[in-house]
């Protein structure tokens, strides 16, 4: 079978669960594909998921009710083994990325990392994966009885639901103790469309000034193109936005059809967070800085002229 | 207590990559101690310097030149190195083997490492290497402190940040935000030239690649490069506006 770690976040099934579906889906290996969810009251989840896999494997219990890597390791790596799957897809999510590993290490299987293609190639798994801060594609391929996949948010359109729901099955786990005590947790929520969710993305850097000024030209064009809002990690650093809206290395990877960077220098940290948009767009003073180098569209100037315009002629 | 920080020399991220071929080349490129890791051997010493008794050992796998990056760690404050020669590239679950080998006869506590590999772009290290230690981890920390086996702190997550507490033994990824690691001074450099930096071949630790790298491509996107002259604000985010609409038809 070919296993997929349904990931979720307030009850819903996360886009990232659809393009696992998807990645698994153009695999056509044998087997049913099978989604696994884990969770504490997830009935909802599971009910959603059944509609777009072949049967859905379901942990729910109240010690599952906050991720833990070594829990959802554990679990993943006995599911996976105990129904002998041949491939485990976990997001790419930051989550993923560090639970992933350690259901590598548990069942002596090499990890694909947070890949952008996946297929099958006789009994190997051929992926792409971006490298050198995505800069550079690398094509790797892994060959062995079970192979994991980290999928890359975005990378892969969401499947589509069916008509009929797949059947669903409860499953004990065998759960480690918890070793990570959280005491305490800072969730950033925003009213606003999330970044991976995005087709457009209005992002800011120290360019925009202040605080004041990111409200004020950032999130009022974003208003106006009902847009996500994205942040360089200068003004993350400096407290002007939440680390949620982060984009580059240390933050989140997008790919929007439209990515419009004002004040923003383009150092490649940043870059590799977005260089894969569809549409770039610069806004900045300086008519060197690099950002200018990746723009479609850009226009040399102070953004806080310019982007006022740019809102009043949207609105024309 | 003793502290492993694992550290890597990555291409200067302010350099271009080339290919030879189908694959990266790093000849005649400006190659630094990967950041993340910096930000491990950093946290280490300050560790140490606000109380803890610890002996603070670096380790490097890789090519002869990765010495240098051990020699930058001990002249940062480091106690001594450990080299594992090698021009293998191994995936990140094939060195957490060897990773985990000499943190178990180092009789490590405390492991650091990066929390994404500026080359390969992984995260995968620390985590494999904790699991094969069966060892809790922390990702992407932001705030540490040690009080005796204790370690708290604080750590970013999917969406947001954590405050925890956990029991050494702990693997430990390090980023940007927790430190603002030094700059060794010429007197700490002139002494670590006399500290212990020992050399090990890869062989006795019995791996292999997990994964293989077929080949390496730079695919840059075409961009447009319309750029605008903004000095008339009006005219310029009109035509912008427009080309947006009318050209590429990505927005309403
Ligand atoms: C290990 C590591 C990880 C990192 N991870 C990330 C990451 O995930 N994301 C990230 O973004 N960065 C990351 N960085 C930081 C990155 O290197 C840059 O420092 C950061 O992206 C710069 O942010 P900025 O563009 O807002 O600021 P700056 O580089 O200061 O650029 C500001 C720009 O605004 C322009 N400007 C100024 N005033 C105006 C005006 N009135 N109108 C128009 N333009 C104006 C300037 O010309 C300049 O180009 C990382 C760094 C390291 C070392």
């Amino acid at each position: 079978m070919i296993l997929l770690v349904v990931e979720h976040a307030d009850g819903k099934v996360s886009k990232s669960s659809r393009e696992m579906i998807a990645a698994a889906r153009a695999l056509r290996r044998e087997g049913p594909i099978t989604a696994l969810v884990l969770g504490s009251a997830v009935a909802a989840i599971a009910a959603e998921v059944a509609f777009s896999v072949d049967q859905v494997l379901v942990a729910d219990m109240p010690e599952l009710a906050q991720y833990d890597a070594e829990l959802w390791a554990a679990a993943v790596a006995q599911i996976a083994s105990e129904g002998e799957a041949s491939v485990v897809l976990i997001a790419g999510s930051r989550s993923g990325r560090e639970y992933s590993p350690r259901v590598a290490v548990k069942l002596d299987s090499p990890l694909l990392e947070d890949v952008v293609s996946l297929q099958s190639k006789g009994d190997s798994l051929i992926a792409e994966r971006y490298t050198y801060l995505a800069r550079v594609t690398e094509t790797v391929e892994a060959k062995a009885p079970i192979v994991i996949a980290s999928i890359k948010p975005g990378a892969f359109t969401s499947a589509t639901p069916r008509a009929n729901a797949a059947e669903q099955f409860d499953v004990d786990l065998n759960l480690p103790p918890r070793r990570l005590h959280v005491t305490g947790k800072i969730t950033e929520h925003s009213a606003r469309i999330s970044l991976e969710e995005a087709e457009i993305v209005v992002s800011g850097g120290r360019g925009v000034g202040s605080a004041e000024g990111f409200t004020r030209l950032v999130e009022a064009l974003a208003d106006q193109l009902g847009a996500a809002v994205g942040a360089t990690r200068a003004i993350v650093d400096a407290g002007w936005r939440p680390y949620s809206e982060q984009v580059g290395q240390t933050g989140k990877t997008v790919q929007p059809k439209v990515y419009i960077a004002i004040g923003i220098s383009g150092a490649v940290q940043h870059l590799s967070g977005m260089n894969k948009s569809k549409v770039t767009v610069a806004i900045n003073r300086d008519a060197e800085a690099p950002i200018f180098k990746i723009a479609d569209y850009g226009i040399v100037g102070d953004a806080a002229q310019i982007v006022p315009a740019i809102i009043e002629a949207l609105r024309r | 207590m003793r502290i492993l920080t694992f550290i890597r020399q990555v291409l200067d991220a302010e350099e271009s990559v080339r290919l030879s071929g189908s694959s990266v080349t790093l000849d005649n490129s400006k190659l630094v101690i990967d950041t993340m890791d910096e930000y491990g051997v950093e946290e280490a010493l300050r560790l140490r310097e606000r109380g803890a008794d610890a002996e603070i050992i670096a380790l490097a796998i890789g090519p002869p030149g990765a010495q240098d990056v051990l020699r930058t760690a001990l002249a940062m404050g480091a106690d001594r190195a450990i080299h594992v020669e090698t021009d293998a590239r191994l995936d990140a679950i094939a060195l957490s083997k060897v990773v985990a080998q000499i943190a178990q006869q180092e009789q490590i506590d405390l492991l650091f490492s990066g929390g994404q590999q500026a080359d390969w772009d992984s995260h995968a290290l620390a985590p494999a290497t904790a699991e094969r230690l069966h060892w809790p981890q922390i990702t992407w920390a932001t705030l540490l402190e040690l009080k005796g086996t204790i370690l708290t702190g604080k750590h970013d997550t999917d969406e947001g940040s954590e405050n925890f507490t956990v029991e050494l033994p702990v693997v430990v990824t390090t980023q940007q935000g927790l430190n603002e690691p030094r700059y060794p001074t010429l007197p700490n450099i002139m002494k670590s030239k006399k500290k212990e930096l020992r050399k090990e071949t890869l062989d006795q630790y019995g791996v292999s690649p997990t994964v293989s790298v077929l080949r390496e491509e730079i695919q840059v996107k075409a961009r447009l490069n319309r750029i605008l002259d903004g000095k008339d604000a009006q005219a310029a985010a009109s035509q912008l506006v427009d080309l947006l609409r009318n050209e590429t038809g990505v927005i309403a």
